[in-house]
């Protein structure tokens, strides 16, 4: 195909790139200790977290920034250029939707995302509360009373910070110690807001759990923390989205979410990440540089990350379980898409600690334009973790010939037992595929989506289904004709 | 239904096809012979669009509209089929699910809606007993791990789904054995109707015994240097094409 059609169809545009206008209140670009007490005092929060964020920031002043971490290198980042609190004036203490800024409901729903718990989102009875990040706060979490009755604290991490600390206190950091890395220690420090969620002893959660995460002023990060409790035979599916406006300066958003099962516990954690990814000069963009990992506390319990990963200029993450207890599961199921001149370098790490733990890896990296992608992933069996096994299977697809599509496997075996099988595979999208759709009528979009859905097939299946047809659209939309 | 006229087309700057002339009627089927390199896979490959050839003289009527000036897809939802001498595997894709977005998105293009979920399931039913296709291949990614003749075979069950006007088949023998083949050739002389057309293009007589052509064209170094009926192919195969090669060579010295 001729590059005019391909240049037609890359310039596809961003769809959520749009900024909402309205008054919000933000601190001074800059950060030191006055700036971490201002946030802290902010959130009225007490002094056990303070001292914790103050740690976290002088171990971080001492932490050399990764800027070259592997195949990955990006432009130094002042750190004193970004302000670290921006919230919209109204400050949401709401009992009714009523109380909401009307701006902020028409942004939300624009993405859409509703925040009307009766609202039929696409002709479909919601079924999933939402919490929604706006900048540094949660604006509303949705179906909360619902949720009570059963038991299930869904709120945002400051209302969770107020009225459940015993909970934080014992969980915060537990699975991602406040100085793990750089940008960890860096949101610990200054995180703003996130999601708290826990789920009972014995409790299926009734209805999916959400959060939707979306940067809107300009010159600010984005460091939010999720945390997630299950006990002791508990279930939950949990959703994260997010997006942001179209800007020419990049934005940091260094997230940190831990997840804690306990016995019989199982957690299933997805993500639709599609952040500004830039231009398709690679001017702009998010930087996603998030910590995720989860620990399978106890005996039998199941921790399984499912992303598609379609945002951001860079992004690293790996997101990881800690397969502690006996017959424990892990799963990592990632999509990895980038076009243009995005980068991404993730994949995960699975931990293997106690007796007869199982782990799946299923990655399947997609790279067009003149990205880069990676799969870096480690594998460690840990002495006496018996009879662990593990699967892995990463394959790339390439579109073109300028793009790259890289695998880092890691693989640490301290025990006999163990078994570890690793398979990968590397196919370009080929000329051939494209003609056999086009002569039975089908249009090079329209093939290009069909193929690398049909890719992808074995990790959207595990999406629940909301998800699976959103992330069906938007892999289409992010590899519009990169396909020459 | 189909006219080609003088066509030339050259693959890198090379040139392959020297200038065919060829005219299909509804209701006819033509076969086309040849020797390895002849042209019969590029004559097929042009015709139904591939990119990579350039077209340098001619021209292609397909039913009253300029074949040349479309692209690959409109072609196909115009009416021509291309049965692949190789059919290509889409890991994940099933089977079903690419048939039923190529027939909607050919109806589409016809101004038609898309097909009732139920009136699709029966046209599955229907056309997999024409072909004795097994009915597990059709939930099946398209193509993946299938045999040779099970790709063919379902070369011809997508054939018979979308129904098209003119059906090219490239070498759709190749790599069948005697039953398939058998299988193969009753789907085609099922779906043979006077309001449609085929273009067989073999290397070999015995698909013929199986499929009866009107004509019968013999296509050496890009050109159609004889063409006739049944009878020429039953030549060719007691003579070979050196005879031909021969013959034409002196022709052309």
């Amino acid at each position: 195909m001729s590059n005019d059609v391909l240049d037609d169809h890359i310039q596809n545009e961003y769809k959520w790139g749009f900024t909402t206008d309205i008054e919000s209140e933000t601190f001074a670009k800059g950060l030191n200790e006055t700036v971490i007490r201002a946030l802290s005092k902010k959130k009225n929060e007490p002094e056990w977290l303070l001292d914790i964020r103050l740690k976290a920031f002088k171990q971080w002043l001492t932490m050399p920034e990764p800027n070259n971490w592997a195949h990955v290198p990006y432009p130094k980042i002042d750190f004193q250029d970004i302000s670290y609190y921006s919230a919209p004036k109204k400050k949401p203490e709401l009992k009714s939707l009523d109380e909401v800024d009307p701006e902020l409901l028409k942004t939300f729903e624009k993405l859409g995302i509703s925040l009307e718990e009766q609202k039929r989102l696409s002709g479909v009875q919601s079924n999933i509360a939402v919490d929604a990040i706006f900048d540094s706060v949660s604006v509303k979490t949705t179906f909360r009373e619902t949720l009570a009755e059963k038991g299930v604290i869904f709120c945002s991490l400051s209302e969770a910070v107020q009225e459940h600390p015993e909970l934080i206190k014992k969980y915060m950091g537990m699975v991602v110690p406040f100085a793990d890395n750089y940008y960890a220690a860096l949101n610990t420090a200054v995180f703003s807001d996130g999601s708290f969620c826990y789920i009972p002893k014995g409790v299926r959660c009734p209805m999916e759990l959400s959060t939707y995460f979306r940067i809107n002023s300009s010159g600010t990060g984005q460091f939010e923390r999720t945390l997630i409790v299950a006990e002791e035979g508990s279930y939950v599916s949990y959703l994260e989205g997010c997006t942001a406006p179209q800007r020419d300066e990049n934005q940091l958003h260094a997230a940190v979410v831990e997840i804690i099962a306990h016995k019989n516990a199982e957690v299933k954690y997805s993500t639709v990440q599609n952040w500004y990814p830039g231009d398709k000069d690679g001017k702009g963009g998010i930087f996603n540089f998030v910590t995720k990992r989860g620990i399978c506390l106890e005996e039998n319990s199941k921790i399984s990350w499912t992303q598609v990963e379609t945002g951001s200029a860079i992004t690293w993450k790996y997101p990881s379980v800690i397969l502690k207890g006996d017959n424990s599961v892990g799963e990592f199921y990632s999509v990895a898409v980038t076009n243009n001149k995005q980068e991404a370098d993730t994949g995960t790490k699975m931990i293997h600690i106690g007796k007869n733990t199982r782990s799946t890896i299923i990655s399947k990296g997609i790279s067009a334009g003149l990205s880069n992608n990676s799969y870096r992933g480690l594998v460690q069996i840990r002495k006496g973790a018996k009879n662990a096994r593990n699967f892995s299977q990463c394959d790339s697809l390439l579109m073109g010939d300028t793009c790259g599509a890289h695998t880092f496997p890691y693989i640490e075996i301290k025990d006999k037992t163990a078994i570890v099988e690793h398979e990968a595979t590397t196919s370009k999208i080929g000329e051939d595929q494209l003609f056999y759709c086009k002569q039975r009528g089908i249009d090079t979009e329209k093939a290009v989506a069909l193929i690398v859905n049909g890719y992808c097939k074995e990790v959207l299946n595990k999406l629940p289904m909301e998800f699976a047809v959103e992330a069906q659209k938007l892999l289409a939309i992010s590899l519009e004709g990169s396909v020459g | 239904m189909i006219s080609i006229k003088n066509l030339h087309a050259s693959i890198n700057g090379k040139e392959i096809l020297k200038g065919i002339n060829l005219e299909v009627k509804a209701g006819e089927i033509h076969a086309i012979m040849g020797p390895n390199g002849s042209g019969k896979s590029t004559l097929s490959s042009v015709l139904a669009g591939r990119e990579d050839y350039d077209v340098t003289e001619g021209e292609v009527i397909f039913n009253g509209k300029n074949l040349l000036d479309m692209s690959a897809e409109d072609r196909a939802r115009e009416g021509l089929f291309l049965a692949f001498q190789y059919p290509i595997e889409i890991p994940g894709v099933s089977n079903i699910n690419f048939l039923k977005t190529a027939i909607n998105e050919i109806r589409a293009y016809n101004g038609k809606e898309a097909i009732e979920a139920k009136d699709f399931l029966a046209l599955i039913k229907e056309k997999q007993k024409l072909v004795e296709l097994d009915s597990k291949l059709t939930g099946r990614s398209v193509n993946e791990g299938f045999s040779g003749g099970e790709k063919k075979r379902n070369e011809i069950f997508q054939m018979a789904i979308l129904e098209p006007k003119l059906a090219i088949l490239d070498e759709t023998d190749s790599g069948l054995d005697i039953d398939a083949l058998r299988i193969v050739a009753n789907g085609v002389n099922k779906l043979h109707s006077k309001n449609n057309a085929f273009v067989v293009i073999t290397h070999y007589q015995r698909l013929l015994d199986h499929i009866v052509p009107d004509f019968v064209h013999i296509l050496f170094d890009g050109r159609i240097v004889k063409s006739g009926t049944k009878e020429l192919a039953l030549e060719l195969e007691a003579k070979g094409y050196d005879e031909i090669k021969h013959q034409f060579e002196k022709l052309q010295g």
